[in-house]
This record gives structure tokens, sequence and C-alpha cells, in this order.
């Protein structure tokens, strides 16, 4: 009864809330914070098509899978840097970190 | 209006107002634990889609793992005990742009397609999703490959991650 | 060895003694001259090995010694060069060879080998002496000849001239020994080049014989376009002399063979220092003393005369005994006479003892001259010999007085004395004994002393020759000459050794060194005995005792031997007259002369030499200098080349800057150079703050050109 498009329109929503966060957030974890929100999106949007779409194809599902994984690597590596950078700089301000400046 | 449409609306706009919350926050623990609340939404969300398996699995590792650790970085990244300036920097109003333009983006494209407003087939009696997802995981027909490579990825991640991390003393 | 072939080598040994000597061993005095001096004996040695060949060689005229190759290719021919020994050119190789290496020997005493280098010496003036310590008391010695490696490379080369002219069977070859002996002499008689007046002496002397060796290779060039050949033994046949003899020339009348032969004879004109050509030589005494010797005596002028007895054929071409002289045989034997009496009437007057002798060889040479002019082949070449012999003789004894003298001067330490100078010698034949008695011997040849000395049989050749066939005029000038000869030579011979020492320095003059005297006495040798050789046979007594190998010998390199003379006791009386009434008279006047204000015959005009120099002064030097300064290079070379190239420089210096100014500096430099750098630069300047470094600016901006790009792609391409 839910037609696809609400799902796609929540997901692309989240999507953009998420890439306004990664754009205009200054902390580097609340950037990292955004992109988990725009890998959620992505998520929301295979698991709908699988399901709209031919139910014994598997592949929307896999692929999900594969982007937690995926997600939760970058996010371990992704952090590790924040915290490595914190520890250099003493600063987690994405502005601040402009060093491969002109 | 049927359950599942009311149910569906609730929970996107709680996924979509506590998002919203993660963006603005200044206090990033806040905005991680709004961060929560959003993964719980689409958690539900995939529980809507009849992808059980993967609605648990998102709280597991998402919110167990992923915004736990988030927390721990946070805490480990604080100069002083409360967060201090603006969350956002002074580009924002350009992000928020983008962001805009992105939706409006897709949306345009989205409803263009002929697809846009089908509904749901209904799932064959019988189907078991998760063995099916089983399956398709581990059979060499199947997705085994990028299953094993996903885990070399994350064997990769774990170390990468603990070689930057490590403080040497 | 074959004869051929050593006479190719004998011109060698100088030649490689020049390279030697100036390539390596300039360093080493000792080595230099004992290189030149064995090279000059190894070339000695090769012409009398040659001259006894030839000597042994029945009718060495019809079958000379001969041997030539191919060397200028002419289209369907060869102009060939080579060797050619008959027997004018052996009796002349035979002093050559000899006055060469005694004037080789005497260098090496005359440049005062052995003795210390000199206070102040420098190259290119003579040496001054140096400073010795002995026994605590301190003198001066005569001094080591700084450039003396040097002389001996010159004389080497000049040698190797000399020796390649008299070998050498075609005109060719002798007119490039003429010219190595006339760089030679330019550079010898220059050799103290630090001297104004030798330098000047150096290029008067070159100048003045470059004169004559113009008309000479005129006359070269026309005979070998008359003949097609320059060989002597392809030129002096009965065909080629009879046509040159019948073709007219087309110039004063002459016939061909009258043209050549005077051109030819202007080349001897100047090297054999003839009048009008004469003047070098007087000024050539400023060379070292070996150098007058040599060039003067032995060999430069000797070249000169030798072409011409050469050429005699030619000469005479279509002149046979007894006919009257053909035009080119009168002007010969003008010339020849004329220079004789000039020569001599100048020789008299003069105080510097080798002047004197430099216008005896003038004088001397005429003698030459003119009997060829008459026909008198032999006497000619009989009388060449012998000159060259006392000549050298003289020259090399007046050298060694001069030595004597200096050693004088250098004790006195008056360098205002003239050692030079006869009125300030007298007395040297106690100081001097050899010199005396060797330069007694060569005096008296010259003055044709009889019976004993060579010049006397010479001589008489020749007066018998003129006044045999009847050339009165030539006769009675040259013995008038001959009277002059006897008197300026026992003036000379008076003057420097007889009687007392008339200054300090001539009492300190003492003898000089076996290296000088021995060559006087070899030379004294030949000077006194070379004339037996020459003995005519109708002569009263003598004549028939010894054959008159000379007539024989000489003669026999024309076709037909010459007819002697037939005895006249007309001549011989004349000439022992005048040879034995000079020598006393002049002994009797000079005996009591002890100033030059004494001497009755300063007389101005005699002095100066006629005032010659100073006409050609006038005449030909000042008005070539003017043309050369002012005309030629002030004029033309400055004014109008020199203009026209001052107009294209500042022309093209104007243009070349306006193309830098207007062109070069607004629009490549600044427009396109600067300009590109400028706009780069700002270009980068203002892209450079895109690169802030911050990671959500670069988001921004590749989120806006996906947008832009898709969107044109979306709605220009798929739309």
């Amino acid at each position: 009864m839910i037609p696809l498009s609400w799902y796609l329109i929540l997901a692309a929503g989240l999507f953009s809330i998420g890439l306004f966060g990664v754009l205009a957030r200054r902390n580097a974890i609340a950037i990292l914070l955004s992109v988990e929100l725009m890998l959620n999106a992505v998520n929301i949007n295979l698991v709908a098509f699988w399901r709209y779409g031919d139910v014994a194809q598997m592949a929307g599902q896999v692929f999900a899978i594969i982007v937690f994984a995926v997600a939760a690597a970058e996010v371990a590596v992704g952090l590790a840097l924040v915290i490595s950078v914190y520890r250099r700089r003493n600063t987690v301000v994405a502005e601040e970190l402009d060093l491969l400046k002109w | 209006m049927t359950g599942e449409q009311i149910i569906f609306l609730i929970v996107g706009a709680v996924a979509l107002l506590s998002a919203l919350m993660v963006v603005t926050m200044r206090n990033l623990v806040h905005a991680a634990l709004w961060l929560v609340a959003t993964l719980f939404g689409v958690a539900i969300i995939y529980a809507l889609l009849n992808a059980g398996f993967l609605a648990v699995v998102q709280v597991v590792v998402y919110i167990g793992a992923i915004a736990i650790l988030f927390i721990f970085a946070v805490m480990l990244t604080r100069r002083q005990a409360a967060d201090t300036g603006a969350s956002v920097n002074k580009n924002w109003w350009a992000g928020a742009l983008m962001a805009v333009l992105t939706f409006a983006g897709l949306a345009f494209l989205l409803q263009s397609w002929s697809g846009f407003s089908k509904t749901a087939s209904a799932i064959p009696s019988g189907f078991d999703a998760v063995s099916q997802l089983g399956d398709a995981l581990t059979s060499p027909a199947g997705y085994v490959l990028p299953f094993e490579v996903a885990s070399v990825l994350l064997l990769a991640a774990l170390v990468g991650a603990v070689y930057l991390a490590f403080n040497k003393k | 060895m074959a004869t051929e072939t050593l006479i190719w080598l004998i011109p060698l040994p100088p030649l490689l003694a020049f390279f030697l000597i100036v390539l390596f061993t300039n360093k080493n005095k000792a080595l230099s001259h004992s290189v030149a001096i064995g090279a000059a004996f190894l070339s000695w040695l090769g012409s009398m090995i040659v001259f006894a060949r030839a000597l042994g060689v029945e009718h060495l005229g019809e079958h000379p010694f001969a041997s030539s190759i191919n060397w200028l290719p002419t289209g369907d021919t060869w102009l060939k060069i080579g060797i050619l020994i008959d027997p004018l050119s052996a009796a002349v190789l035979f002093f050559v060879a000899w006055t060469v290496l005694m004037i080789f020997i005497y260098s090496v005493g005359y440049h005062n080998y052995g003795q210390p280098a000199g206070d102040h010496d420098h190259a290119g003036l003579p040496p001054h002496g140096a400073t010795v310590e002995e026994h605590g008391h301190k003198h001066v010695v005569p001094s080591i000849e700084p450039m003396y490696s040097r002389f001996f490379a010159f004389i080497g080369l000049f040698a190797f001239g000399m020796y390649t002219l008299v070998v050498s069977d075609n005109l060719l070859t002798l007119f490039v020994g003429w010219e190595i002996m006339g760089l030679c002499s330019y550079l010898l008689i220059g050799f103290w080049y630090g001297k104004p007046s030798a330098r000047n002496a150096a290029v008067k002397a070159f100048m003045t014989t470059r004169i004559g060796d113009v008309f000479m290779l005129l006359g070269i060039a026309f005979l070998y376009y008359a003949t097609g050949t320059l060989s002597y033994r392809e030129i002096f046949t009965e065909e080629v002399l009879h046509t040159l003899a019948t073709v007219p020339s087309g110039v004063f009348g002459l016939s061909a063979a009258g043209l050549i032969a005077l051109l030819l004879f202007i080349g001897t004109i100047g090297k054999s220092a003839q009048f009008p050509l004469h003047v070098w030589l007087p000024d050539a005494m400023e060379g070292p003393t070996p150098v007058s010797a040599m060039i003067h005596a032995a060999t430069m002028v000797s070249a000169g005369v030798y072409m011409v007895i050469r050429i005699f054929p030619l000469i005479s071409a279509g002149w046979a005994e007894g006919m009257p002289l053909n035009s080119a045989m009168t002007v010969i034997a003008f010339i020849g006479a004329f220079t004789a009496l000039f020569g001599a009437s100048i020789a008299v007057a003069q105080n510097d003892i080798k002047r004197v002798l430099a216008y005896s060889t003038i004088s001397q040479l005429g003698y030459m001259i003119a009997a060829l002019g008459i026909g008198a082949y032999v006497a000619a070449a009989f009388h060449l010999i012998t000159h060259a012999f006392f000549k050298a003789l003289l020259f090399l004894g007046s050298g060694s007085v001069i030595h004597g003298m200096e050693h004088g001067v250098l004790h006195t330490g008056n360098h205002k004395v003239d050692p030079q100078d006869m009125f300030n010698m007298g007395g040297l034949r106690k100081k001097m004994p050899i010199t005396f008695w060797a330069f007694l011997i060569g005096g008296f040849s010259l003055s044709g002393f009889p019976l004993l000395t060579a010049g006397f049989w010479s001589k008489d050749a020749i007066f018998a020759e003129a006044f045999g066939n009847g050339h009165t005029a030539v006769f009675i000038t040259l013995a008038l000459a001959a009277f002059l000869t006897a008197i300026y030579t026992m003036r000379q011979i008076t003057l420097t050794f007889l009687g007392e020492p008339r200054t300090k320095e001539a009492e300190h003059a003492q003898e000089t060194k076996w290296t000088m005297t021995a060559p006087l006495v070899i030379l004294a040798v030949f000077a006194a005995g070379y004339g037996w050789v020459g003995i005519p046979n109708d002569f009263p007594l003598l004549g028939g005792v010894v054959p008159n190998w000379i007539y024989e010998f000489v003669g026999s390199t024309l076709p037909e031997v010459p007819e002697e003379a037939a005895f006249n006791a007309i001549p011989l009386l004349i000439s022992v007259a005048v040879s034995l009434g000079g020598l006393l008279i002049s002994w009797l006047v000079y005996r009591n002369v002890k100033t030059p204000a004494e001497d009755k015959l300063q007389i101005p005009l005699l002095k100066n030499k006629y005032y010659f120099d100073e006409a050609y002064d006038f005449l030909f030097v000042k008005p070539l200098t003017w043309f050369s300064e002012v005309f030629v290079s002030r004029w033309m070379d400055k004014g109008f080349i020199d203009g026209i190239l001052h107009i294209f420089g500042p022309a093209t210096g104007r243009v070349g800057a306006a193309i830098r100014n207007y062109i070069d500096v607004p629009v490549i430099n600044q427009f396109f150079g600067d300009g590109s750098a400028n706009a780069t630069y700002w270009i980068g300047k203002n892209l450079r703050p895109i690169q802030t470094g911050r990671i959500q600016q670069y988001l921004i901006l590749s989120l806006v050109v996906i947008f832009v790009v898709g969107g044109l792609v979306y709605f220009l391409l798929l739309a």
C-alpha cells in the first residue's frame, strides 16, 4: 500500500540532510555522523528497490549488507584518523585542517 | 490511510526530524544520540519493508557499535567540557543550497521515472528472506566473493584503525 | 753514389741545418754552429767530389751531369726542373763550396764564441763587451753575440739558396735560389735589427734588388712564352737560339733574344749592384762582416754574374767572334765598364774599411759584366772565380781588423772611436801579422799584382780580350778603373796596416783567434794561386808550361770553345803599369797622410757617392712615400673606403636601435614576454585562494560542478 515513491522521497530527504551536514558542520566527527546519515539513506533505497522488485533477487539485501560492512569500516578508520589528527593538531574543526592549501 | 501508511509517516517524520537534529546540534554527544534515534527509525523502516534481518543488523551494528564508537570518539577529542563555537561553518548557506538542490534534483529525476508510484507486490508464502539472504551470501553462484572481500576490507580497516590511533609512548 | 744523386743532395745539408737550428738547437750555441758547419762541410765535400768527377769526364760540356724530373704539368707537357753540372757550374761550385765553408768557420770566431755574455747586450744590437774580473782587476772583453744561433741558421739558408742556384738546370729553380738569397740578404743585413741604420739598409737592399727581380721575372716569363721551356739545355740549342735571334720582339727594335737577355740582365743589375741599382751594396755593410763576405764576394753578387754568364748564348745570339756587338751586348758592356770606373772612383774617397771594399766589389763586378758584354766568356768566368776568393779574403780580413780594433776600444773604453774608420788605425801589421799578410795578398790580387796573384791573370784575360777585339773604349775605361783600384787598395793597406798606430785603440789591437785567421790563410792560398790555372798558352816564358785549364775547361761549356785572344804585349804592359804604378804612387802618398784633412782624394762628390742616394730619395722614395701615405692611405683608404663604411655603420646602428625600441622592447618584451608572464601571474594569484585546503569547500565546489555539468548534459543532450 505504500507507494515506492514515499520510500524514495524519504531516502532523498535523509540523503540531503546528511549532505548538508557534511558540507556545513564544523566538527569533523559531526561530518562523519552526517556521512552515516547518507549511507543509511542509500540503504533504504536499496532495500526498497529489493522489496518493490523481484523479491527472489537478493541482490538488494546483499548490497545493503555490504554497505553496512563498509560503513562500519569507514567509521572505524575515520574516527581513528580524527583521533590521530586531534592528537597532532589539537583540533577537530574541519576548517582548521587546511595544510593542503595554496 | 492504512495503518502501515500511518506508521510509515510517523516513523519517517521522526527519522527526518532526528536527522535534522543531528546536523544542527552543537553538542556533539547530543548529535550522536540523535543519530541513534535516526538509526532506530531507519530500522523500523527496514521492518516495514519485510527485511527483518536487516532491521536487527541495523540495530546491533549501527547503533550498538557505530554510534557507540562515535560517542567514544567525541569523548576523546574534547578540548574542554563544553563544545564551543558554532555548529556550522561559515559557508553553511552554500551547503544548505546544495542540499536543497540535491533533494530537488533527486525528486525531479525520480518522479519522471515510470515506476515511481508502483506498489509493493505480495511476498510469496514460504519465502524465507533470511535463508535466501544466507544462500545468496555464501553460494559461489551468489555473492560469496563480495562477502569475502568485505571481510578483507574489515580486516584492513581494523588494522588501519589500530595503527592510526595507536598511541606510541 | 751516382754523381747525379750527389748533386741533388748538395744543397740540402745547409737547408736542413737551417731547420734544425731554428726548430731545435736554437738555445745551444755550440750545437748550432756545429750543425751549420757540419752541413757546410757536407756540401763542401759533395761539391769537391762532384768537381773531381767532373774533371775526369771528357768533353763535360757535351755530356754534363744532368738529371731532371717532371715538376709542373702544363697541358700536354711538363715543366721540368733538375740539376746540371757542366764545366761552368763545376768551376763555380768549387769556389762557392770553399768560400761558404770558410765563411762559416770564420763566423764562429767573429761572433765571439766562447766569450761570456755581455753586460748589457740585447738581441738585435751588436754585442758590447762583458766586464770580467781577473786577478782582482776588471777589464772589458768582447762578448758573445746574443743571436748567435740565428746567424748560423740564416747563413745556412743562404748557402742553400746559392747551391740551389748553382746546381740548377733551369731558370725557374735558379730564380728560386736567387730569391731565397734575396730574403736572406734582407735578414742578414738587418741582423742587428735594433739599429735603425741596419733596418733601413735591409729594406733598401731588398727593394732595390726587387726592382731588378721584377724585370728578370718578366724576362723569364717572356722566355717561357717564346720557347715553352726554361731548361738551359733545351733553350741553348741552335734552332731555338736562331729563332729567338731573328724574331723581333717589338721593343726598341730588339730581337726576342735581345729583349729577354736585357730583361734578365736587369735582374743582374739589381743583384750584382751595377749602376744604376748599385745603391744598396754599400749600405749592406751594416750587416756583420761574414755576411758582407758572403753576400758581396762569395755568393749573392756572384749569382748575378753567374746567371749572365749562363745566358751568354742568349745574349750573344746572332753574334759571332769578330762581328760588331749586338744591341744587348753593347748595353751590357757599357753598363759593366761604366760601373767599373764609377765604383772605383767612389772607393778612393771612402774612409770606412768596409765601404772601400763594397765599392770595390761594385767595380770588380763591372769588370765581369763588361767582359761578358764584349764576348769574353771565359775571362768573365775566370775573373768571377778569382774575385770570389780574394774579395772574400779581403772582407774576412777587414772583419778581423775590426775585431782587433774593437778589442782596443774595449780596452780603452772610449766608445766614440769608430773601429771601422781607417784613419783610426795604422801600424796593425805588427799587432795582427796573419791578418796583415792575408790582407796584403788579397789586396795585391785585387790590384792585379803581376804574376803572383790570381787577380792579375783574370784581369789580364779581360784586358787582352778587350784590346784584342778592338773594344778600345771598354779597354781604356777598364784600365783607368784598374789604376784607381790599385790606388784605393794601397791606400787602404797603408792606412790600416803600415806606419804607426794613430790612436790608442790601434795600439791595443790584437790578433784574432784561429777560427778567424785560419780561413784567411786558406783563402789567401787560393787568392794567390788560383790564377795559375789560367795562364794563356802564348804567354811569354810561362805560357804552355801548364795548360790553360780554365780556358779549355770552362770554354767547353759553350758548343764551340771560343778562341783565346792572341797574346799582345800592349794590354799586358798597360795592366802591369797601372797595377804597379797605382800601388807605388798610393804607398808613397799615403804613408805620410795621417788625417782626412791631409787626404787630397777626399773630394766631396766622390765621398758622397755622386749624391745618388739623395737623388733617388728625391726622385723615387719621397714621391712613393707621399703616394702611399697620403694618396692611398689617407685619401683612398681612410677617406673613401672608411667613409663608405662609416655610412653603413651608423645607419645599421639606427635601424637596429629602431627595431629595438619600437618592436623589441614594447611588443616582444613587454607585451608578449612580460605581458604573458603578468597575465599568468595574475590568473594564478587570483585562482590561488580557491585552494583553501578545506575539504568541505572542495566538496561544495565539486557538487556545483556536478550540477552544472549534469544539468547541461540532461537538458541539452538527453531532453
